[in-house]
């Protein structure tokens, strides 16, 4: 006994020193974010002093020069207008396509699953293509885009859920007066609820983070968070306001720990069920 | 129910099924299309049979390059990112304080994008060889290894929880017997643990597998391809070969085919190996 305490204590440092090597950048990337940016990727590991304090400047100058707080703004709603859109949307189509069987709601079925595993790289030309032949090239149609691309995991993640639910309990509905939207609303979509978070969760990781697609579809006008950020990058002929750029991590970090820390069990659990099956 | 509900289908599945048509399956199949055709846009394009697919693979050499450091990459990061993942859950099930923080720290960086983890890295790699004097673009096998340090920091805590899980659905009847035959903790390691977790393994193995043999963003970032495009993975070298070379367009959408395709074998192993999903659920 006295041996494996002796050995968990050691693992319990171990694991200490461990957590920090995984903190450790992005307290870094704050340090930094206080600096000014002649002294940020000559000297990142070197803490601010009287000479290379800047303040909020970085937060003040940076994110105004880049537009990050319209992009801060863009994101979000993008993210939770298309989340809505997916879990709706895919919600009534899987419960759809489970219920009435014929050969097209089968094929259809197959079409969503195969789409999961085509790489963007295939489409994304052609797509952006067509996205701005009809005008969707705004954030109002960058949401439906989104439902397009996001419909292939959802559909096959709430369409295994569905399969699962007795047709007792809706057939109890329809004898009860409900007309199918009725039924959906008040009866599945409630039963739907923990695929449904999952749904979201995956969905909202993927949509927040998503640069190539939102670079591509609304351009350098209409920025995302991270495109803003992969354009400050680029700075303006060469020079790059490391500063800025600071702040702007910051910020792109900090609404994911909120997110994170309010809602963890349900991210670890929705990430993981999204792992076995897609 | 199913005869009322038939009627609905204007409401439950078209707006979908649109918005699907048109971000997915007509760019689809206008990809395939135009791959075998010569286009600066879709409009002006005309057949050319297999030509954009021998273009790929002989006058531009960079493709053949770009998919071996891509393999290159993606066996190194399955490895270690699996072996680092399975550890960490081998120390997390056993009883020692704080499990749940140490859980919650590692999968944390998972949450992060691909280019704001990118540029995270690209700082903290960068300051080390400034030391030096050189920077990660100095040296093809800096921007490697900076790839695959990236790669593990944003995986090992995903694994991980997915390791935990398999390691947690182990009978404990099990592990006790094999405790009072006084098998040593490594014993039980080899002959129970890791037989019990194999379809984790096969899980998390496929997962590291599409995840950094697909991987842009981070690449993007963290060198953009260089010194000279030679850490220019596969997803990167198709989308310059897009928007960076005019009159290859027909050519980027071939090598996007050929990834396609080999993404497609990855996932039909895996749907081979890990049997029918239905059944997982």
């Amino acid at each position: 006994m006295q041996k494996r305490s002796v050995a968990n204590l050691v693992l319990f440092a171990a694991l200490c020193l461990l957590a920090a090597v995984f903190l450790i950048p992005l307290v870094i990337v704050l340090i930094n974010s206080f600096k000014s940016s002649l002294y940020i990727s000559g000297a990142p590991f070197e803490l601010p002093n009287a000479e290379t304090f800047n303040g909020l400047n970085n937060y003040i100058n940076g994110l105004t020069t880049s537009g990050f707080f319209a992009a801060f703004l863009r994101s979000v709603f993008i993210t939770v207008v298309s989340v809505i859109l997916i879990v709706v949307g895919t919600a009534m189509t899987a419960w759809y396509i489970v219920r009435v069987k014929s050969r097209f709601n089968k094929a259809l079925y197959y079409i969503f699953v195969f789409s999961m595993i085509v790489p963007f790289q295939m489409v994304m030309y052609t797509m952006t293509y067509i996205v701005n032949k009809v005008n969707f090239d705004n954030v109002f149609g960058i949401t439906l885009v989104y439902l397009g691309f996001g419909a292939g995991l959802s559909v096959f993640m709430l369409s295994g859920f569905i399969k699962s639910i007795p047709l007792e309990i809706e057939e109890a509905a329809t004898i009860d007066g409900c007309n199918p939207l009725q039924s959906f609303f008040m009866v599945v979509l409630p039963i739907l609820k923990p695929t449904a978070i999952t749904v979201a969760i995956l969905n909202a990781m993927w949509i927040w983070n998503d640069y190539l697609l939102p670079y591509l579809v609304l351009g350098t006008d209409e920025k995302t968070i991270p495109v803003a950020i992969q354009i400050a990058m680029q700075g303006a002929y060469g020079a790059t306001d490391y500063g800025g750029l600071m702040a702007m991590l910051v910020l792109a970090i900090i609404p994911i720990i909120i997110f994170y820390a309010s809602c963890q069990k349900y991210i670890i659990k929705g990430v993981v069920a999204g792992a076995v099956k897609g | 129910m199913n005869t009322s509900l038939k009627k609905y289908f204007p409401i439950f599945v078209l707006p979908t099924l649109l918005a699907f048509i048109l971000a997915f399956i007509l760019p689809f199949v206008i990809g395939v299309g135009l791959s075998f055709t010569e286009f600066t846009t879709v409009e002006n394009a005309s057949f050319n049979g297999v030509q954009n697919y021998i273009r790929a693979f002989t006058t531009d050499t960079d493709f053949l390059r770009s998919l071996g450091f891509t393999a290159a990459f993606t066996i190194v990061s399955v490895v270690t990112v699996n072996v680092f993942a399975f550890m960490l859950s081998l120390a997390l099930t056993r009883s020692i304080r704080g499990t749940n923080l140490f859980r919650s720290v590692f999968f944390m960086p998972n949450l992060i994008g691909g280019i704001v983890l990118g540029y995270i890295w690209n700082l903290l790699i960068n300051g080390v060889l400034s030391a030096f004097g050189v920077d990660i673009t100095f040296k093809t096998e800096y921007g490697f290894w900076g790839l695959v340090i990236l790669t593990n920091w944003q995986l090992i805590g995903y694994m991980m929880v997915i390791y935990i899980a398999g390691l947690q659905n182990i009978p404990t009847s099990l592990l006790e017997a094999a405790s009072i035959d006084g098998a040593s903790s490594f014993k039980t390691l080899m002959k129970i643990k890791i037989p019990m977790v194999m379809p984790s393994i096969t899980i998390c193995t496929f997962l590291t597998l599409t995840n950094s043999f697909k991987m842009f963003d981070q690449n993007l970032a963290l060198t953009a391809g260089a010194p000279e495009k030679t850490t220019e993975m596969l997803a990167l070298n198709i989308y310059n070969t897009f928007y960076g070379r005019v009159g290859w367009q027909g050519v980027g959408q071939a090598k996007a085919v050929v990834f396609f395709v080999i993404v497609a074998i990855i996932a039909f192993f895996q749907l081979r190996l890990t049997g029918s999903r239905e059944v997982e659920h």
